[in-house]
């Protein structure tokens, strides 16, 4: 059954069911791979995308609830995003498999919130698990991009 | 010795064969007088790895590439190891890139292990020699080629940034020298440079390689790989440990659309499928019915109880078990009259929980045998395939992805979820490429897990307030039996850390005792291995003598570190002390804590407050002594990275059993460390010139203890078990 996405800016077709995660869509059928898989519960933030701008977890985000929503992935953030720029500056990744996530809830904090403090980094990023513990780095690359000085 | 030939005839080795060729890796402790590198490496590929050997290409334009035999996990190795070699090559950094190693033990293997792995903090440490000579040889070859060309004398040469050069004014880039270098013999024992003189090395400029990529999705993990007419597979496993398949229905399984095929394998019965959606919805439909006969079915409360029972004398062990002294020295018994200070541990079962769970590539069949995967021991995936499919281990290829996470989990010797993908791979036959995918589920209640620790320790003061008899006894699973490297003697996992100790050193007279029963959850090394749990016993107990014998329990480990001759854990104390500066306001109170792992000494000072029952920790002042120091931003990163994990087991980490189950199966019951609980990390570095040491694992398990020792100051109350924050 063909279904109509808007993803990174362009209208794709994919032939998975409604009920499909939009994860399993972005990685198996366009094979837009930068999104990742990590627990499909919503609990980890891996997967995190933005829908109309908004930070959502890709992994519990049926396609059928994207009717008309603009979806942006971690490769339309084009690599030149003040937030990615800052993550390589401070050397944020480690292994790097939550990255994207981090990143892409970054973003959404940072069009929300240009200048946000330690609370609100807190709750904006509170759904993202790092299993390295790169959370110093992750805060104070937030900082940098958003032209916050450092605590 | 050329037995080892004959075990890969046929279909596969017979079990006897297994046990053989399991223990040539293990370094050939059973196999005097051979080489096992040369035995594992049976039917390598002979490959031409151009005029600057293995470790080391240049290209026509001049740029730089390190090939690294260790896998990058997050811990940074790929940063470090290049800049080894850009450094005695005089490279220009920003042109050196790092690509990962293919599986070839004959070339690629850990000096310290004699097999190609990366584990136990060694990537720097077992390469350090190694890299410098492939830096400084070709370094000399191009200095040779220069002398060559210009008719100068070579002593005359200079090389900076990759540029040669003559101070009459002559140069030439690696680039335009290339052809000639390449023709000039490498030097058997080419010059190192003095340390003092190293200009990268020890610089700021030694930054990770993989950021970018890491930044933008680019990056390529296992869980990324496509390729053409890939099937995706998951497999249902058991829920109790040691069960088996008794019968299943896949009627269900293969009405799924985009299923392909359902078959049982050794671990559990197989679905593949055509993406990975389809194959999750294809195993959750499956009916598995489990035969428990040997599967584990007590709950882990029972077991920590039987545990403390053979601690306390309670149990006496039978049949094969029996207590094996770790550290005993010294004569007599407890001084009369002295103060005795008594605690015990629990410590709860830890699962590893990488972001990326386990997963692996296999194509099988249709002329050769490959993996493509995140690889920690390509040696052991390479035996572990070559005796399922029937292949020499060396014939087997593997090529290493970078792995979401590992802190062990990746690094096992059994190839446990590696092994079940080339069943897989193997059913389905003529090279097909299959990627087994596990859920965080799966991950999560596979066991191979920090094993469940109990100690007890019993210290008698003398009247100078130091301990004077000391007596522990510690009950856990062994990591090593079973394993290749499980040679039957003590399994020095389960007790280093507490073995060797400076406490134990200073302290007269010892009773130093371990038992280790067995039991069928598996059980693995997790960041920093035994340390997880030692650091804490000993720390948390030093500051409960010191408690005792009415003294600051700063002065009190410099006093025993002076008796032990402890003086790189006196500097590192020293040092975090002393960058910690005078209490900060805000009800802070702080903790301290020492601990050495795999060569390198790390102290912290830990602000701790309680905040809803809660231990809150805010800024954590670390000094690590690693030797030479080559990436102080690295070793930031691990020391912050590391506090996290450590800190995030001992606040929440805990895999219960219930009647054999695991109880927790994602990150919605195994609470793991989230931003705002995350502390503060100020790294400051021991000076040195030694050889350096690796700083993955050492950072871990130090935060624990000196939380443990924070709660105590603050409390009066010491911490008997983990983790603190009981769900």
């Amino acid at each position: 059954m063909a279904k109509s996405l808007t993803i990174n800016g362009k209208t794709v077709t994919v032939e998975a069911s409604p009920d499909t995660p939009l994860l399993w869509v972005l990685r198996d059928e366009l094979e837009l791979t930068g999104t990742k898989y990590g627990c499909g519960i919503a609990q980890c933030g891996a997967c995190t995308v933005h829908a109309d701008g908004q930070a959502i977890r890709s992994c519990q985000t049926p396609i059928s609830a994207l009717d008309g929503v603009k979806i942006t992935t971690i490769e339309g953030l084009g690599g030149t995003h003040p937030v990615q720029t800052a993550w390589v500056r401070h050397d944020v990744p480690q292994c790097g498999y939550c990255q994207s996530g981090q990143i892409m809830s970054a973003a959404a904090l940072l069009a929300a919130t240009p200048k946000p403090g330690d609370a609100d980094i807190d709750a904006a990023m509170s759904g993202n698990i790092c299993r390295c513990g790169a959370y110093q780095r992750i805060r104070a690359a937030i900082k940098d991009a958003a032209g916050v000085a450092a605590a | 010795m050329n037995a080892p030939a004959k075990f890969f005839r046929k279909s596969g080795p017979t079990r006897r064969e297994v046990v053989v060729v399991s223990a040539v890796a293990a370094g050939g402790a059973l196999l005097v007088g051979c080489s096992p590198a040369s035995l594992l490496g049976l039917g390598t590929k002979d490959t031409d790895f151009g005029p600057f050997g293995p470790f080391l290409r240049i290209e026509a334009d001049g740029a730089v590439t390190v090939v690294s035999k260790h896998i990058e996990f997050g811990q940074g190795n790929h940063a470090g190891l290049a800049a080894i070699v850009a450094e005695e090559l005089d490279a220009d950094w920003s042109r050196v890139k790092v690509v990962q190693a293919p599986a070839n033990v004959k070339v690629y293997a850990n000096l310290n292990q004699g097999v190609q792995g990366t584990g136990g903090s060694s990537a720097i440490n077992n390469s350090w020699d190694q890299l410098r000579k492939v830096g400084a040889s070709a370094r000399a070859m191009f200095v040779g080629a220069a002398a060559d060309r210009w008719k100068v004398p070579a002593t005359e040469i200079a090389v900076k940034d990759g540029v040669v050069s003559h101070p009459s004014g002559k140069s030439a880039t690696f680039a335009e020298l290339l052809a000639a270098a390449a023709k000039v013999p490498p030097p058997k024992e080419p010059a190192l440079k003095d340390a003092r003189t190293f200009t990268l090395i020890g610089s700021d400029r030694v930054r990770r390689k993989d950021s970018f990529a890491k930044s933008t999705g680019t990056a390529r993990f296992t869980q990324d790989v496509h390729m053409p007419d890939m099937l995706t597979a998951m497999v249902a496993h058991a829920p109790r440990f040691g069960a088996t398949v008794k019968s299943f229905d896949a009627a269900a399984a293969r009405a799924v659309p985009g299923v392909v095929d359902v078959f049982k394998i050794p671990s559990g019965v197989a679905v593949t499928a055509k993406n990975t959606y389809a194959a999750r919805q294809g195993r959750d439909a499956l009916k598995v019915a489990w035969d428990d006969a040997k599967a584990e079915t007590r709950s882990s409360a029972a077991i920590a109880a039987s545990y403390r029972a053979l601690a306390s004398g309670q149990t006496q062990p039978g049949g094969d078990l029996k207590w094996q002294g770790f550290d005993q020295h010294g004569a007599g018994g407890p001084p009369a009259g002295g103060k005795v200070v008594e605690a015990s541990f629990d410590f709860p079962y830890l699962a590893h929980a990488p972001m990326e769970p386990m997963n692996c590539v296999a194509e099988i069949g249709g002329g050769r045998n490959k993996l493509t995967f995140g690889s920690q021991i390509p040696t052991a995936d390479q035996l572990n395939t070559g005796m399922i499919v029937g292949a020499l281990p060396g014939s087997v290829e593997i090529e290493t992805l970078f792995a979401g996470g590992s802190f062990g989990r990746r690094a096992n010797f059994k190839s446990d979820y590696a092994a079940e993908c080339v069943h897989i791979a193997k059913h389905v036959g003529g090279g097909r490429p299959v990627k087994l995918v596990w859920t965080r589920e799966d991950d999560m209640t596979a066991g191979y897990y920090r094993p469940m620790v109990h100690h007890s320790v019993k210290v008698t003061l003398g009247a100078d307030g130091f301990p004077a008899h000391w007596r522990h006894r510690v009950v856990t699973q062994s990591i090593m039996k079973g394993s290749p490297l499980g040679g039957g003697g003590l399994d020095e996992t389960s007790v280093e850390g507490a073995k060797g100790s400076p406490y134990l050193k200073a302290t007269p007279v010892v009773d130093g005792q371990v038992i280790l029963p067995d039991a069928p959850v598996p059980v693995l090394w997790w960041r920093s291995v035994g340390a997880t749990h030692t650091a804490f016993v000993m720390e948390h107990t030093v500051d409960q003598l010191a408690r005792a014998a009415g003294k600051d329990p700063v002065e009190y480990r410099r006093d025993l570190y002076a008796r032990a001759g402890a003086g790189r854990w006196l500097a590192a104390l020293n040092l975090a002390v002393e960058k910690a500066g005078p209490a900060q306001a805000g009800g802070w109170t702080r903790g301290v804590a020492v601990h050495e792992c795999f060569g390198t000494v790390v102290a912290q000072v830990a602000e701790v407050k309680l905040e809803n029952g809660e231990p809150r920790v805010g800024r954590v002042v670390t000094a690590v002594d690693c030797g030479v120091a080559i990436s102080p931003d690295q070793i930031a990163a691990q020391m912050e990275g590391g506090t996290c994990f450590g800190l995030s087991a001992a606040l929440f980490g805990q895999i219960t059993l219930k009647d054999g189950v695991v109880e927790q199966k994602n990150f919605d019951a195994y609470r793991v460390l989230r931003i705002g609980e995350a502390p503060h990390v100020e790294t400051h570095i021991v000076p040195s010139g030694a050889h350096p040491s690796g700083v993955g694992e050492p950072g871990t398990p130090v935060i624990g203890p000196a939380v443990a020792n924070a709660l105590l100051a603050l409390t009066g109350k010491p911490t008997s078990s983990l983790p603190f924050v009981k769900s």
